[in-house]
């Protein structure tokens, strides 16, 4: 079974990779109860923040 | 820490608080459940209930694993860690909640009974194989996020064909429940739940995906938006429910786009399906009895059943009378309406698993929601 370490913000765990078998090095995950869930994919990341602004701009230009 | 940092910027929120003033109706009114107890702590912990106008209500769901398990399962457990040649293994945010006659696991531990605290699932695994004459029960709780790690468990149990090791399942589904809020008599009859919309679990939504919400947000017309833990992520989940109520559209919406595949995660769901089977129905607490919403191993793997290796009946048992977390877990009553909120009870005296879990309400409430109760009646 795959372990990975996932480093939590300086805190660095000991987390099973047995649902996430694509996980590589330098990928962000999502960990419950100490299994790897999913992996945080980076470019809709981005694309959620720029939304987030967009909605606040639009507010504030608006105000 | 990325991905985590920004999505907590205090300016970005404020401004997305002005969008969600400027998108509501100032005539109506928006009832929207999160259905996920980390959604209740992020909401009570970032203050977000303060920042929304007033007409928008943040109804909090019945989410939170240790509150729903009902008081006879408890006792069933404590039945079990009863039994001198079983070892109990459990989550430690299980050794507090009140169980019938106000006996807890950690209770029966400090009596003697062999209960011990595990991190994973498969540390219930190695202490089975390293202690053959022990007769290893994990005590398995939770939502389709904790039911992938039990199903691991009980197949390298298996591998290693250990005969000392068996799970005593508890484990529920997501989508079942909120049908059963929907429905329920509360719902209907006395209209004192008005939900117009839910806010999808984040971790359950990364095994089962968006797709098994789909039936119900067609089925009884409620918009649901999956959301990550996020402050932003939530407030940018209202925002997107808000967008469907006034356009009239009732239909399943990611916002936690950067975790959440439509189909979620096959593997996760590939071995819970080769483990598990449905139960016709499971009792929560709060919700009573509902259909075909909880799991529990297959015949092919029966060894590996508590419930069939120790012959555990079923026995219902009444809540504390005077505690309303059933209540609270259908989303009719908040945590301040309890009398024993915060004077009988309280984190360190919790008479309830609402308090118990750092997901319930009631504990969410006490250690956030407090001070801020306190200053909005203060003149
Ligand atoms: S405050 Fe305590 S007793 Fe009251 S509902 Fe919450 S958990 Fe139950």
């Amino acid at each position: 079974m795959r372990l990975g370490r996932v480093d939590f913000g300086g805190v660095v765990k000991e987390v099973n990779l047995a649902f996430l078998p694509e996980a590589d090095i330098g990928d962000f995950v999502v960990v419950h109860v100490g299994y790897a869930l999913a992996k945080i994919d980076p470019e809709e990341a981005r694309r959620t923040l720029a939304l987030l602004a967009e909605a606040g701009a639009a507010a504030e230009a608006a105000s | 820490m990325k991905y985590v940092d920004e999505y907590r910027d205090g300016r970005l929120a404020r401004s997305l608080a002005a969008a969600i003033a400027r998108a509501v109706d100032p005539s109506a009114d928006y009832h929207f459940m999160e259905f996920c107890g980390g959604h209740t702590h992020a909401i009570s912990r970032y203050g977000l209930e303060d920042v929304l106008p007033t007409n928008v209500r943040m109804i909090h769901g019945p989410g939170c694993p240790v509150c729903v398990l009902p008081v006879g399962r408890l006792d069933a457990a404590l039945r079990l860690a009863g039994r001198p040649e079983v070892t109990l293994c459990t989550y430690g945010d299980l050794m507090r909640v009140p169980a019938s006659h106000g006996m807890t696991l950690l209770r029966a531990k400090a009596a003697g009974a062999d209960i011990r605290i595990v991190y994973s699932t498969l540390d219930a695994v190695r202490i089975a194989e390293a202690e053959p004459d022990r007769e290893v029960v994990f005590f398995a709780i939770g939502f389709e996020t904790t039911a992938p790690p039990t199903a691991l468990a009980i197949r390298l149990a298996a591998a290693k064909r250990l005969t000392n090791f068996a799970v005593f399942c508890n484990h529920v589904l997501t989508p079942p429940a909120i049908q059963n809020i929907l429905e329920s008599p509360d719902v209907r009859a006395l209209g004192r739940v008005r939900v117009d919309g839910f806010i999808g679990p984040a971790h359950v939504s990364t095994v089962i995906g968006t797709e098994p919400y789909a039936f119900f947000a067609e089925e009884f017309e409620k918009p649901v938006v999956v959301a990550g833990f996020e402050p932003l992520d939530v407030m940018q989940a209202i925002l997107m429910l808000i967008a469907q109520v006034n356009e009239g559209r009732h239909e399943v919406e990611n916002q936690y786009v950067r975790a959440v595949r439509r189909d979620g995660n096959s593997k996760a769901k590939a071995d819970v399906a080769e483990i598990f089977e449905l139960r016709k129905s499971f009792e929560w607490r709060g919700l009573g009895v509902v259909p075909y919403s909880g799991l529990r191993l297959k015949e092919a793997y029966a060894a590996y059943d508590a419930e069939r290796r120790f012959g555990i009946a079923y026995v219902p048992a009444a809540d504390n009378p005077a505690c309303e977390c059933g209540a609270i877990l259908r989303g009719v009553k908040k945590p301040t309406e309890c009398k024993l909120f915060g004077t009988a009870c309280t984190p360190d005296t919790p008479m309830g698993s609402c308090m118990v879990s750092a997901e319930g309400a009631c504990a969410a409430h006490w250690t956030y929601g407090r001070f801020r109760d306190r200053q909005r009646r203060a003149p």
